[in-house]
């Protein structure tokens, strides 16, 4: 007898167990099953910064969050309809985020008394009471999973590695996922190892068939596609859309691309992708430090090419002397900061937006650079084309503020048309007679890209302050006043959009106003509050330095304007500063991006004081 | 042979040098003015890449390419040229405390990895452009600005650091002796990949006399030990034997001509070079000059091109449609 099918238009699941249970794998698998069927979607990895804290405690939990739903989303959401919990640590760190009613999925065979001792539960929660607001599905995932594969030549230890494998397996029957393109991708990445492909081919299966068949499972549910605009779609990481969208710059600039980069989280990923596209040309240059990855980017685009760095903060940290001289040079770079908790080593695999001052001031003397960044994690695409654009028309340093919310998410993105995208290349200087390395253009302020190789115009330059036009080192006094001031206009001129605001009654008091990664978080909530008939506009700044141009005009327009960040107002800083607009900061540093409904409460105090 | 022909005037920029008198920095710019037009390499693709000091105005002088960058910094920046624009001869000028204090982690990279650069190193013992303090190549207990009392800092020695890095080209020279300087610039040049110069150079302001001894022609006679590959290594009094595993500096008239060391650069063995590396003492009574290795091993940039150039060979050029579409795709009607 087939069990009853409920029809749902959105859910939030989140995975989570040990670092070393593969909650992230699981997580991924579900979100492709899952964008492979037309949901819309949005994910949130979580995970320590060790890669094996010590097994069953708090501090090793990893966990996977995905909200989809049958409509456009815009966050990862905030309490999850879902928990599965592989063991009691993971239930413990999760739990205060449930709602009441919310499913819970645990590991039953991880509830020993020795585990449950080792998170400070005194009495197992399964059995105490203390769950039965929820929909509590205790299984033995273990057991049953060392059980299916009791045929296998497998270790007891290795059997126990597929129950990952089982918990995905229910989830996609539970939620009536396809399993071809999980059993495909199984199949290639244990190809060499037969025996363990074999193991978790079972235990997905079994996982699955553990759902149709039990009856603790009386229902499965269904969520439809979501409606979207035409067109080829595909899944994908804000530090993969970055990736990619400097491999499109290279190609459309016709400028060789060359990363320097040091390891770092939560950027290396952009490392390990552009590393495996060198069929484009591309280099990559994992140097000694990160000085040294910015150096050698540096030198790349001295000598032609679209010379990139990617880091986190502390990175950035270590680079600024380069990024200055790079200031100096007037040559094109791009620094790539995912930012990440700070100070110092801080948080590292976990998100914050507290880089902005660093990047518009953490040089020394008057050092400004264009400073961008993206909303979300498919906008790292066309961010990286903007940088490449900004830094190769204005010879200047771009520094392109993502986030660890937008590098490790994912969303579903539709693939842009390659010849839609911009034309990005570039002149340098041709042979010429009494040639002036530092002779602007008189509309973008920009000095020539006078390349080694170019007969006839051979120079010296360096971080000493220049001449005007020729470039000799000059100490004179009213030069360096000049200079200093025609390195800011020409930041300050650079061409970028208006900010474009959404305000559908026309009448609203009360902007929105955010940047980065907090764009979905923002959109979700003000979706919310016009649902419920309140009058709110929102914008989203993409251009941090230069500012769009009307920005002033829409500061002025509204009275109230709220500034959400993950930081302590370094936005709403610059805001004040530069336009002396008295803005609304809202702030939080918990390592984790805006909830939805932390946002509408701070809306719903500022429309109705 | 090359058919660019170019002369010491082509080299010569029109920026006023800004040296002290009496610098041994003039001697080494007049020596590699002199030398370029030999390489017959248009200026145009030549690119000298300095950092900060004394030493590293030297790009200024020059008429080619350069750039003055920041202090330590320069083996960083010429990497990414180097490797990126493997048509062009790449020079990296630097001194004691730019690539031993501050920028030492790049210049032992760079050795290691085998980047095509000419990194000259002009060793003077002392910061200048600061006024003065210990550098990481003076003796200890020296009385400086600030070690009023005497440093207590052991020195590296730039030869021994260089080798230990797993540096392919490695020698010394004197900035006042213009022969052997070219000769030692000529081989480096040939080289494939790093090759890494000490230049002891006099600093008359702030450490005026340092290499005295290896200069006056009282005691150069003595104390410059050459090597010439293939040829024992010796100076006019003393030449080098072997004692065990190392190697000792004895008086000629003590040994026989055939019991000196003959020198070998390509052995392939570091521990050779390196021992040679330890004869010369702070004291400078013995210092071989001339090159101490010089091992065959691919450029880094020659192994990342052709790493490149494989992969578009075995699997084509890139096609960022088809980059873009890879993996789960599905389709939105």
């Amino acid at each position: 007898m087939s069990k009853p099918v409920v029809a749902l238009k959105q859910v939030t699941i989140r995975f989570a167990g040990d670092s070393g249970d593969g909650m992230q794998l699981t997580g991924d698998r579900f979100t492709m099953d899952t964008a492979s069927i037309g949901n819309d979607l949005s994910t949130l990895p979580n995970f320590p910064a060790e890669i094996r804290a010590p097994q069953g405690t708090i501090n090793g939990v990893s966990s996977f969050q995905l909200h989809f739903a049958d409509h456009h989303i815009q966050t990862a959401g905030d309490a999850p309809d879902v928990l599965v919990a592989m063991n009691p640590a993971a239930l413990k760190a999760n739990i205060k985020e449930m709602q009441r009613g919310a499913t819970i999925i645990v590991d039953a065979d991880e509830f020993t008394t020795r585990n449950l001792s080792k998170v400070g539960y005194e009495t197992n929660p399964l059995e105490d009471g203390s769950l039965d607001s929820f929909k509590l599905h205790p299984v033995a995932l273990t057991s049953l999973t060392v059980a299916a594969l009791s045929e296998l030549a497998l270790t007891r230890k290795e059997a126990e590695r597929s129950k990952n494998m089982f918990a995905l397996g229910l989830l996609t029957w539970m939620y009536h996922r396809p399993t071809e393109a999980t059993e495909n991708f199984l199949t290639a990445k244990f190809a060499k190892k037969p025996e363990i492909l074999k193991a978790n081919l079972l235990a997905y299966r079994t996982g699955w068939n553990y759902g149709e068949t039990t009856e603790d499972f009386s229902v499965s549910y269904e969520i439809a596609k979501a409606k979207m605009p035409a067109g080829k779609y595909r899944n994908i990481s804000g530090n993969a859309a970055m990736a990619y969208g400097l491999i499109a710059a290279s190609q459309q600039s016709k400028l060789k691309l060359f990363l320097g980069s040091y390891p770092i989280t939560p950027a290396s990923d952009i490392l390990h992708e552009l590393s495996k596209h060198k069929k484009f040309g591309v280099i990559t240059f994992q140097a000694e430090d990160e000085i040294a990855a910015i150096g050698s980017a540096l030198g790349a685009s001295y000598g032609g090419a679209l010379g990139i760095t990617t880091t986190s903060g502390p990175g950035v940290a270590l680079k600024s002397e380069m990024i200055g001289l790079g200031v100096m040079l007037e040559l094109p770079l791009i620094i790539i900061d995912v930012q990440r908790g700070g100070p110092s080593t801080g948080l590292p695999t976990k998100t914050e937006q507290a880089d902005l001052l660093q990047a518009m001031f953490g040089r020394n003397g008057e050092s400004p650079v264009a400073v961008i960044a993206p909303s979300h994690a498919s906008d790292c695409f066309s961010i990286a084309l903007e940088a490449a654009r900004i830094s190769t028309t204005y010879r200047v340093p771009v520094i392109v503020l993502s986030d660890g919310y937008i590098a490790n998410g994912s969303e579903p993105w539709m693939i842009p048309d390659v010849d839609s995208l911009p034309d990005l290349r570039v002149d340098f200087a041709k042979t010429q007679e009494d040639f002036m390395p530092y002779l602007r253009n008189s509309e973008t302020l920009a000095r020539p890209w006078a390349i080694p190789g170019t007969k006839g115009i051979e120079h010296r330059i360096g971080g000493l302050e220049k001449a005007d036009k020729t470039g000799d080192i000059s100490y004179e006094p009213a030069n360096h006043d000049f200079m200093v001031r025609t390195r800011a206009a020409k930041v300050a001129g650079i061409k970028v959009p208006d900010l474009e605001v959404s305000d559908p009654t026309g009448d609203a008091n009360v902007l929105f106003l955010g940047w980065g990664s907090t764009y979905g978080p923002i959109s979700a909530a003000v979706e919310t509050l016009r649902e419920n008939g309140e009058k709110i506009a929102q914008a989203h700044i993409r251009y941090l330095n230069p500012f769009p141009k009307n920005l002033d005009e829409v500061l002025k327009k509204y009275p109230k304007v709220i500034v959400p960040e993950m930081n302590l107002g370094q936005l709403a800083m610059l805001l004040r500063a530069k336009f002396l607009k008295d803005v609304i900061s809202f702030n939080q540093v918990r390592g984790l991006p805006f909830t939805t409904a932390e946002l509408i409460e701070s809306a719903m105090g500022v429309l109705h004081e | 042979m090359s058919d660019v022909v170019l002369t010491k005037k082509d080299f010569t920029s029109d920026q006023e040098v800004r040296w002290c008198p009496g610098c041994g920095d003039y001697s080494i710019l007049s020596t590699m003015q002199s030398f370029l037009p030999e390489l017959g390499i248009e200026r145009e693709n030549i690119v000298f890449i300095s950092g900060i000091g004394c030493s590293s105005r030297f790009p200024y002088y020059l008429e080619t390419f350069g750039m003055h960058s920041i202090h330590g910094r320069a083996p960083t920046i010429a990497s990414g040229l180097a490797i990126s624009r493997p048509d062009l001869t790449v020079f990296v000028i630097t001194g004691d405390g730019d690539a031993l204090s501050i920028g030492g982690n790049h210049l032992i990279h760079s050795l290691r990895r085998n980047v095509e650069l000419k990194i000259l190193l002009f060793n003077n013992r002392i910061y200048g452009l600061t006024k003065g303090q210990y550098s990481p190549t003076s003796e200890q207990g020296k009385i400086t600005k600030s070690t009023p009392a005497g440093s207590l800092d052991t020195p590296f020695n730039p030869i021994s650091l260089a080798l230990g890095a797993e540096a392919s080209f490695v020698a010394r020279s004197v900035d006042s002796d213009r022969k052997h300087l070219t000769e030692v610039l000529r081989a480096a040049s040939a080289h494939k990949g790093s090759a890494f110069i000490e230049i002891f150079q006099n600093c008359p302001i702030f450490n005026d006399g340092a290499f005295d001894s290896i200069k006056d022609s009282d005691t150069k006679g003595a104390s410059l030990l050459q090597m010439v590959h293939g040829q024992p290594i010796k100076s006019e009094t003393h030449g080098l034997v072997h004692e065990g595993a190392s190697l000792k500096v004895v008086e000629l008239a003590s040994v026989s001509e055939s019991d000196l060391v003959i020198h070998d650069a390509h052995n392939p063995d570091p521990s050779y070079a390196f021992a040679l590396s330890r004869i010369s003492s702070s004291d400078l009574s013995h210092v071989p000059v001339g090159i101490f290795r010089d091992v065959a091993r691919p450029s880094y940039g020659s192994l990342v091109n052709n790493q490149i150039d494989e992969i578009i060979t075995s699997q084509g050029a890139g096609d960022l449609s088809t980059l873009l579409s890879s993996g789960d795709t599905w389709m939105v009607e």
